[in-house]
């Protein structure tokens, strides 16, 4: 017998993975919760069939999506994280102690208790002391935070389904107004290569260079996500990531598998196709 | 007619039956499902196309029904209580313009609020009937046109005993409404028929909590626009008849007849086949269905206000008279608190952030819920409102705060439509008659109507809409630069 996980990259593209079992399986409110066992990367989440997280690639996204904005900023006290029902995101920024709250907005309740049962490699940290989960729609909660934060992750799935408002003007704009005057907003900024996704990574940069004078974008391979090539946006209202002291990161003594002070400095270096498609995202 | 099987669609069955037979078409339309253009057919879908046909034997024909669309007539006429429907495929226009031409003809008086849409003055002009306009209320705070009070109703109708009928909207595109029941009852004893333009009242024949509907009100003749708030496609609409209709000359021949005046007699049956399977659609869930918009509209208004600057405003407003009742599930909003008029807020929603709604005027903004609403949708209007007022809000001074002002009639529409016209500068039209139309457009309410007075507010009202980027429509001057007045004798 073969059982695969298939997702379709585009409309000609489909990779498969072998599972050895389905763990759970679900329709919530908002969308299907899958759960699968598979030998080449272990437990894995998706999330209307598509791919959120393998315990074997996960380190990769959630160290990315988290360090570089510590590291840019070590002041960040006041951390709101958008999405991120895994916990992933949220483990990461436990391991600094110098933040003092995380509040995790997540819409679909289910996708946490799902995790908590079944991946508890990445929803280990969700009940540290300094982590508020609320369960409400993500634009919903930001627009009536004001100068509340210093730091937002938008830690969501694809523009097309849930996540689509956490890919609007309307978004980045009240993220913009809930930041603190140093504030910074890192999202998950999809791929560059296909085409689908390019479109959804330009859109995305055009409204968010609306509103930050900062506005650059990073790169990370990513094994289980469509073309493995994927990009974080980094927006800030006055830190410049390229100015970051990787000296001072290190003597935090974080132990991290993908993320350092060099690759800090070289995931902003992007191809040139890439530059391109930003130049003119307009 | 009671106890009809709702559940069944006999356009839509037919239609299917038609396709399995493979019926091989040598008659119109030429595209032959769709084979003879290929390009429109990879646009709108095989489907879509194979269903496009002509009236023949098993399709019944719109324009004598005898099986398939009078049995899914009948079947609207029950779900909708009355006594008869008739599918209509030129929109709710031809719906109101039909209504209208089967109780007036040349000359005979009709009672109407001024706040009509431009279908309801337009078949002035094709009737020749002379409206007596009552002014509706206005709402000192909002500035928008209400609805009738019964007493100007009563008032209008003991001075014109002669009227043929009394016009109603049922609702405004506001969703304000008048008493309809009392007013109906009124002109009943004085012997007028009750028309009703429910071009924005589909829903109000399910569901609870909404104000009363035409049919349940005893009026006799009611335009529904089926492809507003029921789901059908456009330009598909309802012509509803009363059962008490007869009474004043209504009958199903005698509507049926006028309506073959104007509609077509290639009746589309995408439209067609779309009125069925809504209203079976709404017959079987409409209340379920209507909760859920009003639960949605209800929430939106919540959001809005915790917004602040922002009225979104609902049924506080009503007031037993001119806003006798209001319809939930309209999201009207004032803007002008926040220094914007509804158009600006409107251009901003469309050009900044991809949202489009239905209208906006001098001072509020319309929203269309409707049950193809998701909740994501419904945070990102309320965000992208939020955004808008934080980045774009100004001081309200010296905005203009009334989207509505009295008009003055010299001649009746089609006197003025049909008599000796010649353009000129509009700025330069004042104390002149008008031989045409202004209006914005959506809503499409005439701020300038044939045979009506050209004053220098209207001209300053007109200046002030172009300003601030409503498209106004209805002069022969694509650029309302030029206007037609009525030349002097």
């Amino acid at each position: 017998m073969e059982l695969w996980f298939s997702e379709p990259h585009t409309k000609n593209v489909k990779m498969s993975i072998r599972v050895d079992k389905q763990l759970h399986t679900e329709q919530s409110e908002y969308q299907r919760i899958d759960v699968f066992e598979s030998p080449e990367f272990g437990r894995f989440l998706t999330l209307d069939g598509l791919m959120m997280l393998t315990e074997k690639d996960e380190f990769i996204y959630h160290e990315m999506i988290t360090h570089v904005a510590m590291a840019s900023n070590p002041q960040i006290k006041n951390v709101l994280v958008i999405g991120a029902g895994d916990g992933g995101t949220v483990r990461e920024l436990t391991r600094y102690g110098t933040v003092e709250n995380i509040d995790m907005v997540e819409i679909d309740e289910r996708v946490v208790e799902v995790c908590r049962e079944f991946l508890p490699q990445t929803a280990c940290r969700l009940d540290d002391p300094r982590v508020n989960i609320v369960y409400d729609d993500g634009l919903r909660f930001v627009r009536s935070r004001e100068n509340a934060y210093d730091l937002i992750i938008v830690d969501s799935t694809d523009p097309f389904g849930p996540g689509e408002g956490l890919f609007t003007s309307e978004f980045y704009g009240n993220c913009f107004n809930a930041l603190t005057e140093n504030g910074i907003l890192v999202n998950q900024h999809e791929s560059p290569y296909y085409p689908d996704d390019a479109k959804a990574m330009q859109r995305a940069h055009r409204r968010i260079r609306e509103f930050f004078d900062v506005c650059r974008v990073y790169q990370a391979h990513i094994p289980t996500y469509p073309s493995g090539h994927w990009l974080f946006g980094f927006a800030s209202k006055t830190i410049d990531p390229l100015s970051a002291d990787g000296e001072k990161w290190n003597a935090l003594g974080i132990k991290t598998r993908y993320y350092n002070s060099e690759l800090h400095k070289g995931c902003f270096a992007i191809p040139n196709y890439v530059k391109e498609l930003l130049k003119n995202a307009d | 007619m009671a106890g009809l099987d709702q559940s069944k669609a006999p356009i839509y069955e037919a239609l299917l039956k038609y396709k399995d037979a493979r019926i091989v078409p040598f008659d119109v339309p030429g595209h032959k499902h769709g084979k003879g253009n290929p390009e429109l057919t990879d646009f709108l879908g095989q489907r879509c196309l194979s269903v496009d046909v002509n009236s023949m034997k098993p399709l019944d024909n719109l324009c004598h029904p005898t099986s398939v669309i009078k049995e899914a007539e009948e079947l609207a006429a029950e779900a909708f209580g009355a006594a008869y429907c008739f599918f209509m495929v030129g929109g709710t226009t031809s719906a109101v313009q039909s209504m209208l031409l089967s109780v007036c003809k040349a000359g005979d008086k009709i009672i109407m609020p001024r706040n009509v849409h431009r279908s309801a003055i337009n078949s002035l002009i094709l009737s020749g009937a002379i409206p007596v306009y009552v002014n509706p209320g206005v709402n000192e705070r909002l500035g928008i046109p209400l609805g009738m009070s019964v007493s100007e109703v009563e008032k209008a109708i003991l001075e014109n005993p002669d009227a043929k009928a009394v016009f109603v909207n049922n609702p405004t595109y506001y969703g304000i409404c008048s008493d309809l029941r009392r007013i109906t009852k009124l002109a009943h004893d004085h012997g007028m028929a009750v028309l009703v333009d429910e071009a924005h009242g589909t829903h109000f024949y399910f569901g609870d909590g909404l104000p009363v509907s035409a049919m349940a009100a005893g009026a006799d003749l009611a335009a529904v626009s089926m492809h507003k708030s029921g789901g059908s496609l456009t330009q598909s609409s309802f012509l509803l008849i009363g059962s008490n209709a007869e009474k004043f000359g209504v009958t199903e021949g005698r509507v049926r007849a006028v309506i073959n005046l104007t509609q077509t007699t290639s009746g589309s049956y995408l439209l067609l086949s779309s009125l069925d399977i809504a209203r079976r659609r709404l017959a079987l869930n409409g209340k379920e269905i209507v909760k859920k918009v009003i639960g949605t509209a209800d929430y939106a208004r919540k959001e809005i206000a915790s917004i602040g600057g922002y009225y979104a405003f609902a049924d506080e407003l009503i007031n037993g008279d001119d806003i006798f009742d209001f319809d939930r599930t309209k999201l009207s909003v004032h803007t002008r608190d926040i220094g914007l008029a509804g158009i600006e807020v409107y251009d901003y929603l469309r050009d900044n952030y991809d949202i489009q709604i239905e209208f906006g005027d001098i001072g509020n903004i319309l929203a269309y819920i409707s049950v193809g609403d998701m909740w994501k949708d419904i945070e990102r209007l309320v965000s992208a409102m939020a955004e808008i007022k934080r980045r774009f809000s100004r001081d309200k001074t010296g905005m203009l705060d009334h989207e509505y002002i009295n008009p003055q009639v010299v001649l009746s529409p089609q006197a003025a439509f049909y008599g000796v016209q010649k353009p000129v500068p509009i700025e330069k039209s004042a104390g002149k008659i008008s031989g045409e139309f202004v209006m914005c457009y959506p809503p499409g309410i005439p701020i300038l109507a044939p045979g009506e007075m050209i004053t220098d507010e209207i001209l300053a009202y007109i200046k002030y809409s172009k300003e601030r980027g409503c498209v106004m429509t209805g002069t022969e001057d694509m650029d309302i630069n030029y206007i037609k007045i009525i030349e002097d004798k």
